[in-house]
């Protein structure tokens, strides 16, 4: 099969973002990825939620379902679920999976499912204006809000930690090769993958601009100190080799989850691959699942005559043998 | 006025505390009831509650197919107290009452589990008759009727049977009451001891403790019987005729479930509800699936965090061209509206077997309603089509379940198969069901040529406007054909679109599909007409599973020279306005029969084709109508009653 490039896996469909909105280097980020591991265009599809982030899979050149607000992960759960085949990635934003969708991210982490789930984190409802969304912190005001947010906000890394993902990392839409990788491994990844992406938005969100994650001021000097650093940098490997390393582990990645302001973490914090996938556990009961999954069977013959019997189960009904 | 059931037929009752095996013991007894010959109804009453609430199971046993209950109950089993108190009035004359001798003092007022409204309207029934309010009281206002009643000392008798067994564990051993409390009443039927043993082998076949002890309970409760007291002149008596062969003794819920699997239904997602849940047990515990090719299918049930993941992930599902369903009742459905339409909006085929029960809001859990009609076909924001149908009895329920499926995939829309408590726990005798049935996927491809002339976008065009409405569908992973889906108003592509002109023609597309369906679908799936001819005048329409007790109602009134026609409207949406009208053409009267309280189906009859309902009978009290109530409520209407609006009230 001709070498898939780059451009293949985007579409012409018009693009209408906000300039400078870091949803682009997501974008770019989940194509050249796509491209990179050569996944057959028919064999990937992208599942969406509801806001701009929403819109991603329009600009994908492989099969893309945009959901509903908040649904992304049931939608493409079921997906992978009834075809194990298919290379499925969700993606959606902050209020979407953390929000109106906080169950399905809980749920969701309790099954194990085989996709990666990307949230791109700007900290507001960018579509209906402006709006706190989940990941704003009290307090805290932007441009759009009248008031200071009055909720606090929830700490997705952790939140995904106790449901039960089994990989989770964190990049930023502005390092578009950091994220690019940490989206390749997620896709590898045997199990729910969680990638929270740092997306400021740079019409509503005033406080936490790409400015602002690019670094503060050193006293008396010109220089920036960036604010985000990465993990691996420091010698940190998220992987369990040993379900032992596992206590130990999870307190390091919450204390990581907490780091915010000066120095704000990236990288995998966590990959798990000791925790039976939802497809295993399946198999468990139903042994030939990978080979023949839901999507895969035959249920009627030429003759559009039903292939199942029922007589078994009617057997075990019947009132007279 | 009763309803006086002159076909050899009784109507038995076995009632106790939740939890104390009700349900096992009449399931028995309905087997053994079988197995001697007869036709079996039965339905199931209980409460929203895990262990000790009062829980009853009504089983008709006939010569002739039963599809329905009546008010009056022939034989009364007990083996606690509050079973005699809430039904013994109930029991006919010459009827029998089978109760726990030491309980025979036992006050009213001291049996914990009967709420007040109940205890003051059973305490003032004894007051106005004179009697004590205890136990024995009841016991002599049914004996004044001309009931007989047998005292059983079941602890004495239990002794005895550890004492057979060798079991000092009495305790343990004390849950074999009920079935020594269904074995005497066969015992008094004169229903043979070998089908009851027939029977408990059938169900604790595998436990070989439990099946002992239950067989020993069984054959000492059945010969103390024999030995204690004559049953030669117990009026209740019947005769089996035939043998059932070929027959299934089947509940609604496991009729729907093998359905859905020999309709080639291979995911379902649920939430667990009442009284949805049991399907998809049933379905779990079937869940792989043996196929006449030698191959091995398989089900996958997926349990979900809620009714929005259900919904959302059977569609996901079905995006990967898998026949997909979920099951729920009245709260989970509600919860589905938003999917359902994003379904509608991008052609996805999905069923969804919606149980009713007595709403609005957590309502009557555990209890029967069709009180979801309205609702159902409306669900949803929009204009968007869906197609809802309506089953009426068990039978119907399993070749329903492969119909919505085929009328999903033709039509390329959410279906939306409406079932109740009142189908869906009963249990009935039924004929072996067929396969002889057609497989209908429609436009369904697996594999497809590259689009020569594809969208604006160059891709796919899963959305196409051509002549049909329906457009070539394949599941997601196919090659050359990758196209998007977005809850937005779309191109022939799938992708986003706000234009005026792409929004009517999609629109167009959509609800066309509603006048394909009602073109193509069978006229017998749209409704059904039973009692009728050209010139039948009196007219009783209704759905679902009111049916059987309206069948035989009319029967009844036939005998007397009252003829009614019968329209079951199996199709609700869309509306077959026009076999409505035809069957409609030269009625006078129109009685609408419905378990909801505003008539629900009679106002889509009076939107769609003009003509007024002229009687309503209504009931909306949790119980599922009887024979008897629709045949009193129909004699009424004929007899020149002047209520417009009839509400019925049978059931305890």
């Amino acid at each position: 099969m001709a070498e898939l490039k780059l451009a293949d896996y985007k579409t012409t469909v018009h693009n209408d973002w906000c300039p400078g909105c870091g949803d682009f280097g997501i974008l770019n980020a989940i194509q050249m990825a796509l491209s990179e591991m050569q996944i057959p265009r028919h064999k990937a599809v992208i599942f969406s939620g509801i806001g701009c982030s929403g819109k991603t899979p329009h600009f994908i050149n492989v099969y893309g379902i945009h959901t509903l607000h908040g649904r992304v992960l049931p939608f493409a759960q079921g997906a992978k679920i009834a075809n194990p085949d298919l290379e499925i990635i969700a993606v959606g934003g902050d209020g979407d999976g953390l929000g109106i969708g906080a169950g399905h991210f809980v749920g969701a982490g309790r099954k194990n499912v085989d996709i990666p789930y990307l949230i791109f984190n700007n900290e507001v409802y960018g579509l209906t204006k402006g709006q706190a969304s989940p990941t704003l912190r009290l307090g805290e005001k932007t441009k759009s809000l009248v008031t200071p947010n009055t909720s606090n906000s929830v700490n997705p890394i952790a939140l995904a930690l106790v449901s039960g993902f089994t990989f989770i990392a964190r990049s930023y839409s502005y390092d578009v090769k950091h994220l690019k990788d940490t989206i390749k491994r997620a896709i590898t990844h045997k199990g729910l993958a969680f990638v929270d992406v740092l997306q400021p938005c740079p019409t509503y969100d005033d406080i936490h601009t790409r400015e602002w994650f690019q670094g503060k001021n050193k006293p008396g000097s010109e220089k920036l100190i960036p604010r985000i650093y990465k993990i691996e940098e420091s010698g940190y490997d998220g992987i369990i080799h040993d379900e032992s390393e596992v206590n130990k582990k999870m307190s390091k990645i919450l204390e990581f989850s907490s780091e915010w302001g000066d120095r704000i973490p990236i990288g995998i914090f966590y990959q798990n691959e000791l925790v039976p996938s939802y497809h295993e556990r399946i198999a468990e009961n139903i042994n030939d699942y990978f080979e023949r999954p839901p999507s895969h069977q035959e249920i009627s013959d030429a003759e559009k005559k039903p292939t199942a019997r029922i007589d078994k189960i009617l057997d075990k009904l019947q009132i007279n043998d | 006025m009763s309803f006086s059931d002159n076909a050899n037929s009784i109507s038995w009752l076995i009632g106790g505390p939740q939890g104390s095996g009700v349900d096992s013991a009449a399931n028995i007894f309905a087997k053994t009831c079988a197995k001697e010959g007869f036709h079996i109804f039965g339905k199931r009453e209980f409460y929203s509650n895990i262990k000790g609430e009062h829980s009853y199971f009504t089983i008709r046993i006939s010569e002739k197919p039963v599809n329905s209950h009546l008010e009056d109950v022939n034989m009364l089993v007990s083996f606690d107290a509050e079973t005699v108190f809430r039904h013994a009035d109930k029991v006919s004359p010459n009827g029998v009452i089978i109760y726990d001798s030491s309980l025979a003092e036992t006050v009213l007022e001291e049996v914990p589990t009967i709420d007040f409204e109940a205890n003051k309207r059973i305490g003032k029934l004894l007051q106005d008759s004179g009697l004590s309010q205890k136990l024995n009281g009841m016991l002599d206002l049914a004996r004044s009727r001309g009931c007989t009643v047998y005292g059983l000392p079941y602890y004495e008798m239990i002794e005895a049977v550890g004492r057979n067994l060798d079991d000092p564990k009495l305790s343990k051993l004390s849950r074999v009451v009920n079935v020594m409390a269904i074995s005497a009443s066969l015992s008094l039927l004169g229903i043979k001891k070998d089908m009851l043993i027939s029977a408990i082998k059938d169900v604790f076949g595998s436990k070989p403790k439990l099946l002992s002890s239950n067989i020993e309970a069984a054959e000492y409760a059945y010969s103390y019987i024999n030995t204690k007291f004559d049953a030669k002149n117990i009026k209740c008596k019947i005769t089996p005729k035939a043998v059932l062969k070929d027959y299934v003794l089947i509940s609604g819920s496991q009729a729907a479930a093998i359905g859905k699997i020999l309709g080639g239904c291979r995911l379902q997602t649920y939430y667990p509800i009442t009284p949805a849940s049991d399907e998809s047990e049933f379905l779990e515990s079937n869940q792989i699936i043996n196929q006449v090719d030698g191959k091995r299918g398989s089900i996958i049930v997926v349990q979900t965090e809620d009714e929005i993941a259900a919904i959302t992930m059977a569609i996901g599902a079905a995006l990967t061209g898998v026949r997909t369903a979920t099951a729920t009742s009245g709260p989970g459905f509600s919860l589905m509206a938003e999917a359902l339409g994003w379904a509608g909006m991008n052609e996805v085929p999905l069923v969804v077997t919606m149980y009713q029960r007595a709403g609005p809001s957590t309502g009557l859990p555990t209890r029967h309603e069709q009180g979801d009609l309205l609702f159902t076909i409306n669900a949803g924001h929009g204009d968007f089509p869906k197609i809802v149908l309506a089953s009426g009895d068990i039978e119907e329920a399993f070749y329903d379940s492969i119909k919505a499926f085929n009328f999903a995939e033709l039509y390329q829309l959410p279906v939306i198969h409406l079932l109740d408590k009142a189908i869906s726990s009963s249990i009935q005798t039924s004929k072996r069901f067929s396969n002889e049935l057609k497989i209908e996927r429609g436009r369904f491809k697996r594999d497809i040529d590259k689009d020569p002339s594809p969208g604006t976008a160059g891709h796919f065009r899963r959305f196409k406007l051509e002549d049909s409405p329906i457009s070539t569908r394949v599941p997601l992973g196919t090659e050359n054909a990758i196209f998007w889906n977005t809850g937005d108003e779309h191109t022939e592509e799938g992708h986003i679109s706000e234009d005026p002109e792409n929004r009517n023609k999609m629109m167009d597309k959509r609800m066309k599909k509603l006048e394909l369906a009602l073109e193509k679908i069978a006229e017998d799936d749209k409704a059904a007409c039973y009692n009728f001819d050209s010139n039948t005048k009196n007219v009783v329409i209704s759905w679902g599973s009111t049916k059987g007790a309206i069948l035989e109602a009319l029967e009844k009134l036939t005998e007397e020279g009252s003829k009614l026609g019968f329209i079951q409207v199996r199709l609700l949406h869309p509306f077959p306005t026009g076999t409505i009208k035809k069957f409609l053409t030269n009625a006078r009267l129109i009685i609408d029969v419905e378990m909801n309280y505003s008539s629900q189906l009679g106002s889509l009859v009076q939107q769609y084709t003009g003509r007024e309902i002229d009687f309503k009978i209504v009931k909306y009290n949790g119980r599922p109508m009887s024979t008897t109530e629709i045949y009193i409520a129909l004699k009424a209407i004929l007899s020149g009653n002047n209520e417009r609006r009839i509400v019925l009230d049978g059931g305890t």
